[in-house]
């Protein structure tokens, strides 16, 4: 368990930050479980692969929910997001069903992708998560093009394109940005800044110390945030998200975080300490929103337990769903390669 | 005499195509470099800035991977994009978006969502653009599985496989050979629409049959002419599409003829001729062989500059003549 002597550490309710001032008791307690759900999943992923379980591979995002969920608090399901192949947490914040998704990592029939995609491709289009993405920067000028048809229609969606701080040395982060900001589009570009570009730390790929200091060549905000805070997060998107849909075009938030495991499955860790990871671990995003919620009297430990064992057994009934869950059909391996025809 | 049908040029044609569209469909949009005033690097978009303003004719930047992504998530969430490339070289640029993601994603996601993009693209050699502006690259797309590739050859069926095009739920490349855009051909008024899986019967023969895309196919009913005067008759098969490819016309065509002769303007080895020579190796066809399958490609180099070079690098009437020459008088 993470430590939770955190609340020491919680500001009093008189410094209460800017984002309570937005959100409801419930809107937090939902926002936990959303933090809690996407802890849980991809424990249960981990264990089903030392298990061996399942078949290809993962990233995990343990130690990066708060800006997963941070990020999504002011989407509804017609605001779009593109994610990364570090997406199940995306995913979860957006609103997915944790069964489908577990099916789809298990490549289940019933998965969210009929066990076409997999871990790298958990998507939930009903709820306008265009799909996690296997290649570094796939999803930005996916997500500007989502912006350009919110645009377009004038409802006032928005898009958000996550990417992590290896995507921004890619060409298409450049180019998406531009376009983004000529056009004004509707969209936040939020990189979930975790250090490291699978052993390439920050510093070894990038000219510039900070992510968000690229968004002057684009024209646009660039704002620093605390990943593992999730009220900063959260204020951070609410003001880039207004932005966007009041018309006045994109915001680049930068969130700093930090990924407790491994890239993937094949990761040593051998390109940074023990020691960084440990001190990362202290600064779990969960524990420290939770101190935070109980410091502020939007929720009790009580409250906090109960949501912990309620999501526990939404992830055991999501596992065992996915385990009794069929393979595909091997016949259909050609199937939906295209739409059907409409004779 | 009854009236003829009136003529449009190949680029009219596809103009024509996408103001019916923007017109019919507020959800098209175009996107692509210099479509805008400038009206497109071969003239094909024209005034269509000012008939349909720049929200709908929408000049992008130079950023091919970044304007073809824009186009793939437009399309993802309901709009109907046609980005054109200036010239199908520069598509290289874009192949992450078209063959990693408007490709896969309906796949991907098991197919809950659909890409309903098309990409023009301007190909092939004959106009001194030396070997980056001169490639022809369609086997390369058309061995993707989730893309189209077409290629119509006439004003006719530009317009009509457009039109499909942009009406189709999945990614659609098509291919505009250069030297066509100022070729003249009947071509109907309206909303019409030419199938994007059907090859076209261009001319009826019984000694060989001649397999060609493209400008190709205009090449080889030169050929086809020459050839009659010398008594050979050639049937001219004129793909259309590469993918799915009508492998059914290839195969009842030589079943009549019993030779084939493959001619494709893209590099000769692993390219076009290699499938549609398998595809009748592995049918019923086969038996009816009475000769080798002979395939006539683009040279093994790029696309060189001087018009001598590049005259050579790419199959001409003569090399057809030759080819179907030999091929139909057993000299293979």
């Amino acid at each position: 368990m993470p430590d939770r002597a955190g609340a020491a550490h919680a500001p009093h309710a008189a410094n209460r930050p800017p984002v309570y001032f937005r959100l409801s008791a419930s809107d937090a307690l939902d926002a936990l479980r959303r933090m809690h759900r996407i802890r849980r999943f991809e424990e249960a992923a981990e264990e089903s692969y030392v298990r061996g379980l399942s078949y290809g591979t993962m990233h995990l995002s343990i130690g990066q929910e708060a800006t997963a969920v941070g990020i999504c608090m002011p989407l509804t399901d017609a605001d779009a997001i593109t994610s990364t192949h570090r997406g199940h947490g995306h995913c979860i914040a957006k609103g997915a069903d944790l069964a489908p998704m577990f099916a789809e990592f298990l490549g289940k029939e019933t998965g969210t992708c009929k066990g076409r995609g997999g871990s790298m491709h958990i998507a939930d289009p009903a709820r306008g998560n265009l799909g996690a993405n296997g290649i570094v920067g796939g999803g930005l000028p996916i997500a500007v093009g989502a912006a350009l048809s919110a645009k377009r229609r004038g409802e006032g969606a928005v898009a958000v394109a996550f990417f992590g701080d290896g995507a921004n040395n890619e060409g298409a982060f450049h180019e998406s940005l531009n376009i983004a900001s000529i056009w004004k589009l509707p969209i936040v570009f939020v990189c979930e800044n975790n250090q490291y570009a699978m052993s390439t730390a920050i510093a070894r790929s990038t000219a510039v110390r900070d992510v968000a200091d690229r968004a002057v060549a684009y024209a646009m905000p660039g704002v620093i945030v605390d990943g593992n805070n999730f009220a900063e997060v959260a204020e951070a998107s609410f003001l880039a998200v207004e932005r966007a849909r009041a018309g006045d075009g994109p915001t680049l938030i930068e969130a700093k975080t930090y990924r407790t495991r491994g890239h993937s499955r094949s990761d040593r860790n051998r390109y940074r300490t023990r020691e960084e990871i440990e001190s990362w671990k202290q600064r779990d995003p969960i524990a420290a929103f939770e101190a935070e919620i109980v410091a502020l009297g939007l929720a009790t430990r009580e409250e906090i337990a109960a949501i912990e064992d309620e999501i526990r057994a939404q992830m055991a009934a999501a596992v065992d769903f996915a385990m009794a869950s069929p393979t595909p059909d091997p016949a259909d391996v050609t199937r939906d390669v295209y739409s059907p025809r409409r004779d | 005499m009854s009236e003829a049908m009136r003529e449009l040029t190949y680029a009219e044609a596809i103009r024509e195509a996408l103001a019916i569209a923007l017109e019919a469909d507020e959800r098209v949009i175009l996107m692509g470099e210099d479509i805008g005033v400038y009206g497109g690097a071969f003239q094909v978009t024209g005034d269509l800035v000012e008939r349909f303003g720049e929200d709908r004719v929408i000049d992008t930047p130079i950023s091919e991977l970044g304007g073809a992504g824009v186009a793939v998530g437009a399309a993802l969430t309901g709009m109907r994009p046609v980005y054109e490339f200036q010239f199908s070289d520069f598509s290289m640029l874009a192949m992450e978006q078209i063959v990693n993601q408007a490709a896969k994603i309906r796949y991907m996601l098991g197919g809950a969502v659909n890409v309903p993009v098309v990409f023009r693209m301007p190909t092939g050699s004959g106009l001194g653009g030396a070997a980056q502006h001169s490639q022809s690259l369609e086997a390369w797309f058309a061995h993707v599985p989730g893309l189209k590739v077409v290629e119509p050859s006439t004003p006719h069926d530009v317009k009509g496989m457009l039109l499909s095009a942009i009406a189709d739920p999945d990614p659609v490349i098509l291919f505009e050979h250069k030297l066509l855009y100022k070729t003249k051909g009947p071509v109907p008024e309206g909303d019409y629409r030419v199938a994007l899986d059907k090859a076209a019967l261009r001319r009826a023969g019984r000694d060989l049959t001649i397999v060609a895309t493209g400008i190709m196919t205009h090449r080889a009913l030169e050929a086809a002419s020459i050839l009659a005067a010398e008594g050979v008759e050639a049937e001219i098969v004129d793909l259309r599409c590469l993918r799915p490819i009508d492998g059914e016309a290839i195969v009842a065509s030589v079943k009549k003829t019993t030779r084939l002769l493959a001619v494709y303007e893209g590099v000769k080895t692993l390219g076009l001729g290699a499938e549609i020579s398998a595809l009748v190796a592995e049918s019923e066809a086969f038996d009816y062989l009475d000769a080798p399958i002979l395939r006539l490609g683009g040279a093994e180099a790029p696309i060189p500059y001087s018009p001598v070079l590049e005259k050579a690098a790419v199959p001409q009437v003569d090399d057809i003549v030759a080819a179907a020459r030999g091929l139909a008088q057993g000299r293979v």
